[in-house]
């Protein structure tokens, strides 16, 4: 802007006044953002910071005459109890699976509804919207009409090929909870490596196919290498969502049989174990366990699409 | 050969695709039988369909808690949209030194845990006697929403070119005006994924609905598991709730298609 202005004199008058306005389109940007900001941390800052001052207490909601001040001890359970390591165990093995199978469907699915076909558009709105589906909805339907032992039509399925029924719902908990999860958000992973697949010339690849090179192998190195960021970003957010995950496992298992997530178990202790204190220590440690592990993946995010990114 | 092999990929592309979304089907289907017919083993195809699970659906409430969650979902909507989009374009379009660390705070408060500050809320709320009151749930609503709106929104306001901003700047346009005549008709469409994506996680959101609201501000997703119960048969009545309650997201997300499909790929992408 101003900065082409010639170096001569007059030139520092000019260098003030860019810096004036540079300052006032500052105070401007800062006024737009701050009434979110505030927002924000009433509603979310405000109410960790009184957790935090909760798990240093000892407080049982069925006891609240002996409320009072004990440092770390509600820290100390939660590091030596059996419940947090078990239900990290769960939580990275439910969400883990459920990323993995999610990203292999979805890769799928895109790859598939990329092709021109019959009915690509309305194909394509089918496989959306299992994501746009409510998760109570979607975890009670799953639990009774899709997985039950008896009326469930999974196992009708599973006879109909001469396979025997299975209990799905008291037998495999954790199987049960990841299906539904990989259901729910293969149409998240599919929408974000169709839009990859879209964004990558089809001229480059035709001729590719023209100088002989096989459909697999144009897949593994050329496809695959361009949706890498598509796929790395999915992923990420993708476990970021799923980390949190509370619906299907309060409705289809109770946290049964290797169920009890991080975001279960700390609910439980909330609002069935009634130990505020005990609660709000675990929901500390998952905050710093999730922040820490969500800033490493957010900061190398930003340096790839913000720092690169044009503004 | 060619041909052959493109029409069994297609058939096996539909194959795949039917089943992924069969359950939605059977839901659909289940909800106009009978009880008798919904938990027949083998199941039943064709059967005698009936309105009566909608309207036992109805009797028990449906109408209120569906309409509970219209005002918490569309309430909120509002709402993030009117500090979003300030917030978003302060962000992009006019930058601030800080905007990695302003950015990176929101989108920290949207992977923090529910869980973890649910309870202070729920205690806070208890003492104000602000427990199953819907502008409770509209605001907590917002708060969730907030980061993943100005984050989209960001990536649709960086796609505005500045020579048009300044343009405007230099004839004169004061913030307000280049606010809303030139920069908002552009991202128009941003905004509808925005407000969309925003409508939809409200109008689907369970934990904190099931833990601050009991009768009066109670919305649908809730009141579904309540269906449940050892009496024995509601698949029918289940499925018909269901079907009820997420009907509006998918005819708003089938409609909108083009704009959520944008809204999901650019907020993650970009």
């Amino acid at each position: 802007m101003t900065t082409t202005a010639p170096p001569q004199q007059g030139s520092i008058a000019v260098a003030h006044a860019a810096h004036r306005t540079a300052k006032k389109k500052a105070r401007v940007a800062r006024r737009l953002v701050l009434p979110a900001l505030i927002f924000s941390i009433v509603l979310t800052q405000i109410p960790f910071l009184v957790a935090i001052v909760f798990s240093t207490l000892e407080w049982n909601q069925l006891r609240p005459d002996k409320i009072h001040f004990n440092w770390f001890a509600n820290y100390a359970v939660v590091f030596t109890g059996p419940d947090f390591f078990s239900s990290l165990i769960s939580t990275v093995t439910i969400t883990g699976s459920s990323v993995v199978l999610s990203l292999v469907f979805g890769l799928m699915f895109a790859l598939l509804l990329d092709r021109k076909f019959t009915g690509q558009a309305l194909a394509r709105t089918l496989v959306i919207t299992p994501f746009l589906v409510m998760p109570a909805a979607a975890a009670l339907i799953w639990k009774w009409s899709m997985l039950d032992a008896n009326v469930g039509m999974v196992n009708w399925g599973l006879n109909l090929v001469g396979l025997p029924s299975i209990s799905w719902n008291t037998d495999l908990p954790v199987l049960t909870v990841i299906m539904m999860l990989t259901w729910q958000y293969t149409p998240f992973f599919m929408l974000i490596l169709l839009a990859g697949l879209q964004s990558q010339s089809k001229e480059i690849l035709e001729a590719a196919s023209v100088d002989g090179a096989g459909p697999i192998r144009v897949f593994e190195s050329m496809t695959l290498p361009h949706l890498r960021q598509y796929i790395e970003i999915a992923t990420l957010l993708g476990s970021i969502m799923m980390l949190q995950v509370f619906d299907p496992i309060a409705i289809m298992t109770k946290g049964s049989g290797g169920t009890k997530t991080l975001s279960y178990l700390l609910y439980e202790r909330a609002f069935i174990g009634l130990d505020v204190g005990q609660a709000a220590a675990f929901g500390v440690v998952t905050v710093v366990i999730t922040i820490v592990t969500t800033s490493i993946i957010l900061r190398s995010l930003f340096s790839v699409f913000i720092d690169g990114g044009k503004r | 050969m060619r041909s052959l092999r493109s029409a069994a990929l297609t058939i096996f592309t539909w194959a795949l695709v039917l089943m992924f979304f069969f359950p939605i089907l059977w839901m659909v289907f289940t909800a106009f039988k009978s009880e008798l017919d919904a938990s027949s083993i083998p199941p039943k195809f064709i059967v005698d369909l009936t309105l009566s699970q909608f309207e036992d659906a109805f009797n028990r409430g449906m109408g209120f808690y569906l309409m509970n969650s219209l005002i918490a979902s569309v309430g909120s909507t509002i709402i993030v949209l009117m500090l979003a989009i300030p917030a978003a374009y302060g962000l992009s379009v006019r930058p601030i030194t800080k905007v990695k660390d302003v950015l990176f705070f929101f989108i920290s408060t949207r992977f923090m845990p529910i869980a973890a500050i649910i309870l202070p809320i729920f205690l806070i709320l208890k003492t104000i006697g602000g427990l199953d009151n819907i502008i409770a749930l509209v605001l907590l609503y917002t708060a969730i929403n907030l980061p993943i709106a100005i984050w989209m929104m960001r990536s649709f306001f960086s796609e505005v070119p500045l020579e048009i901003i300044e343009a405007a700047q230099i004839d004169g346009a004061n913030l307000r005006i280049e606010l809303t005549r030139v920069v908002l008709p552009i991202v128009l469409p941003g905004i509808a994924a925005v407000a969309l994506i925003s409508f939809i996680f409200a109008w689907n959101e369970y934990f904190i609905a099931t833990l601050i609201t009991t009768v009066d501000a109670r919305t649908a997703p809730p009141f579904l598991v309540s269906f449940v119960d050892g009496r024995g048969q509601f698949l029918a009545v289940l499925s018909a709730a269901s079907t009820l309650a997420v009907l509006p997201v998918i005819i708003a997300g089938w409609a909108a298609q083009k704009q959520l499909v944008r809204g999901l790929a650019m907020g993650a992408v970009k």
